[in-house]
């Protein structure tokens, strides 16, 4: 004998959540990293091949036929895609949320030109230090992610960069040289990082950048495929499912926050050796709203979603610029563009962009043999 | 073999496990009682989910109460969930590789055990499939192939067959059958379906309200005249 499924349940409490939520932000289980690419039908050589080519002509082709200006503007883009690559693993995969990632990057910038004040480390060292260094810093902040998620994660970590800001007015970031804890007037309002030797010209600098966000991207990579993109799948679901397949729980949370937060200090160092350098004005704490918004809407479940979120971060307002429009406007774009990832388009324009494209392709060619089509309905 | 020992679990004001002492011998242990019984908890006792005000529960001679909860199934502890919690996002392999790699010792490569753990469920067509895609038989099957890879001791299976037809039902009492002999782990299984605990568990236990009212071999325990009228429910005779 069975009893009916309707009784079949305990009145006991369980950790087990029935249910899940369809938002990212929420890290349900209708909407999920794997759901979503599955509808790719690419064979992984041709894949690889048209990523290889792409990937030359961004560091090839792209300086070739772009000006100063707007070589300034792709290379921030790539330096930015390294940030929003790790808050989207953040949030996609480890289904957590942070809003301080925007200050992280201006702690980057910070360690790696106090060590160059302070020191002659190489600057390769100089970038992982500053990246080690702000992972630290990050899964501090990360700590109250064992107790709280959601909105009370997002306001703490909102708190931190707030914190983070304090700080670095009252340092007077970048404040100069002279050693590790020295203060120089003569630094001025904003501070350059020297740049490697091998890429000293803007031209050869993007390429460096390019270089270090392919590592970058190949290490999340890593991640997601490997032993921790499992664990979080686990912890996305639920907790308990976790911790009864003996998964650390503590570890895998913080791990998440501070390869997130590594890779915005990586990028930090990065910034600071750009053109213009860094100053305190570049790191105000809304950005790092402005920062979960593009990364929501590029898609935080692919990696390509990091790259179009840089896009939206740091091109779109230029060419708004360029083209005369106020930048304004990107506020009221990107509140709409957040709904609609939050309410439609979970997978963000990465996912939801080829997924439209195909649903015009099919639409026009309907219109175009209107006939044919008709002829197919008429046959079931 | 896991040892219970005066165990009381308590929310507030309600008692959903009261001093229970209980001794599961090897092989496969049923534990029945109606809903709302405890067996839940009980599960989540050993699963380090819920802390118990009192008592002391010893699997194999090891304190498990003392371990962290990860490390329980580190330790050889493995349970499937009465709502199935197989993890949607990844194939049928990843699923069972991520127990694989989070617990200690196995009888192979990782990569080996996880294909035999596969096969023990017979899921192996399905290996790379993503486990949103699946059925709820399947899912049930992934859940029992997590279970049983590597070296566990102990496998709690908490209402395997719940919303599961016959036919799927039987197929699932054949494997659990098999668990304590080719896997060497003892069961302990929760389930409403009496044949299912019939035809799997030697010995059986029966809570209700908390507390244990019979225990013993399946049949007599069966046929015990307080498990029928707690569990099955008769007409009192005046």
């Amino acid at each position: 004998m069975s009893e009916p499924q309707a009784q079949a349940s305990d009145d006991e409490p369980t950790l087990v959540e029935a249910a899940p939520p369809a938002s990212p932000l929420d890290g349900g289980e209708a909407v999920s990293p794997g759901a979503i690419g599955g509808h790719r039908t690419w064979s992984g050589p041709v894949r690889l091949l048209v990523l290889a080519v792409a990937l030359a002509f961004v560091a090839f082709g792209v300086p070739g036929i772009i000006d100063r200006y707007w070589l300034q503007i792709v290379t921030s883009v790539v330096i930015y895609s390294i940030v929003t690559l790790g808050l989207g693993l953040l949030i996609g995969r480890a289904g957590m949320v942070s809003l301080c990632q925007f200050l992280l990057l201006a702690i980057g910038a910070w360690v790696a030109l106090r060590l160059d004040y302070a020191t002659s480390l190489p600057f390769p060292l100089l970038i992982l230090i500053a990246g080690v260094v702000t992972g630290l810093i990050g899964a501090l902040i990360g700590l109250p992610a064992l107790r709280l998620s959601g909105l009370y994660l997002a306001l703490i970590t909102l708190m931190a960069a707030g914190a983070i800001t304090v700080v670095l007015r009252i340092a007077q970031f970048p404040n100069g040289g002279g050693g590790f804890f020295g203060n120089s007037a003569a630094g001025g309002a904003s501070s350059r990082l020297p740049r490697p030797a091998i890429a000293t010209g803007d031209t050869a600098y993007y390429r460096y950048c390019v270089a270090v966000a392919l590592l970058m991207f190949l290490l999340a990579l890593w991640h997601v495929r490997g032993r921790p993109g499992r664990a979080w799948a686990a912890l996305r679901q639920s907790q308990a499912t976790a911790v009864a397949a003996g998964v650390n729980v503590t570890l895998y949370r913080l791990w998440a926050f501070a390869l997130a937060s590594f890779m915005a200090g990586v990028a930090g160092a990065l910034l600071a050796a750009a053109a213009g350098g860094v100053n305190i004005n570049q790191f105000p704490v809304q950005n790092s709203i402005l920062l979960l918004a593009v990364v929501l809407m590029g898609g935080v479940y692919s990696l390509g979603g990091a790259v179009v979120a840089a896009l939206l971060l740091r091109l779109l307002p230029a060419l708004l610029d360029n083209w005369g429009v106020s930048t304004e406007l990107l506020t009221i774009l990107f509140g709409v563009g957040v709904l609609q990832v939050l309410l439609t388009a979970p997978g963000g324009l990465v996912d939801q962009v080829p997924k439209d494209l195909a649903n015009l392709g099919r639409g026009l060619r309907k219109l175009a043999s209107p006939r044919r089509a008709g002829e197919e309905a008429a046959q079931p | 073999m896991i040892e219970v020992d005066g165990l009381t679990v308590r929310f507030g004001g309600v008692v959903p496990i009261d001093d229970m002492t209980l001794t599961l011998s090897g092989g496969t242990c049923g534990l029945i009682g109606p809903n709302g019984a405890g067996k839940t908890t009980f599960f989540n006792v050993l699963s380090g989910f819920v802390k118990p005000v009192a008592g002391a529960v010893h699997a194999f001679g090891d304190d498990l109460l003392a371990m962290a909860d990860y490390r329980r199934a580190r330790w050889g502890l493995r349970r499937t969930f009465q709502t199935e919690q197989a993890i949607a996002d990844l194939s049928v392999f990843d699923n069972v590789l991520l127990v694989r790699e989070n617990t200690q010792g196995g009888r192979a490569t990782p990569r080996q055990d996880v294909l035999d753990a596969v096969a023990f469920v017979g899921l192996e067509p399905e290996a790379d499939r993503r486990v949103g895609t699946l059925g709820a038989a399947q899912r049930r099957l992934v859940e029992v192939a997590r279970a049983v890879v590597g070296s566990p001791r102990v496998v709690l299976l908490d209402e395997p067959a719940a919303g599961l037809p016959d036919d799927e039902t039987e197929h699932l009492g054949r494997l659990i059958r098999r668990i304590p002999e080719e896997i060497g782990a003892s069961v302990v299984l929760v389930d409403h379906d009496m044949s299912l605990v019939s035809a799997c568990c030697e010995t059986t236990a029966v809570l209700d309200f908390g507390k244990l009212i019979a225990s013993g071999a399946t049949a007599e325990v069966l046929r015990d005249a307080h498990v029928i009228r707690a569990y099955l429910g008769t007409e009192e005779e005046v």
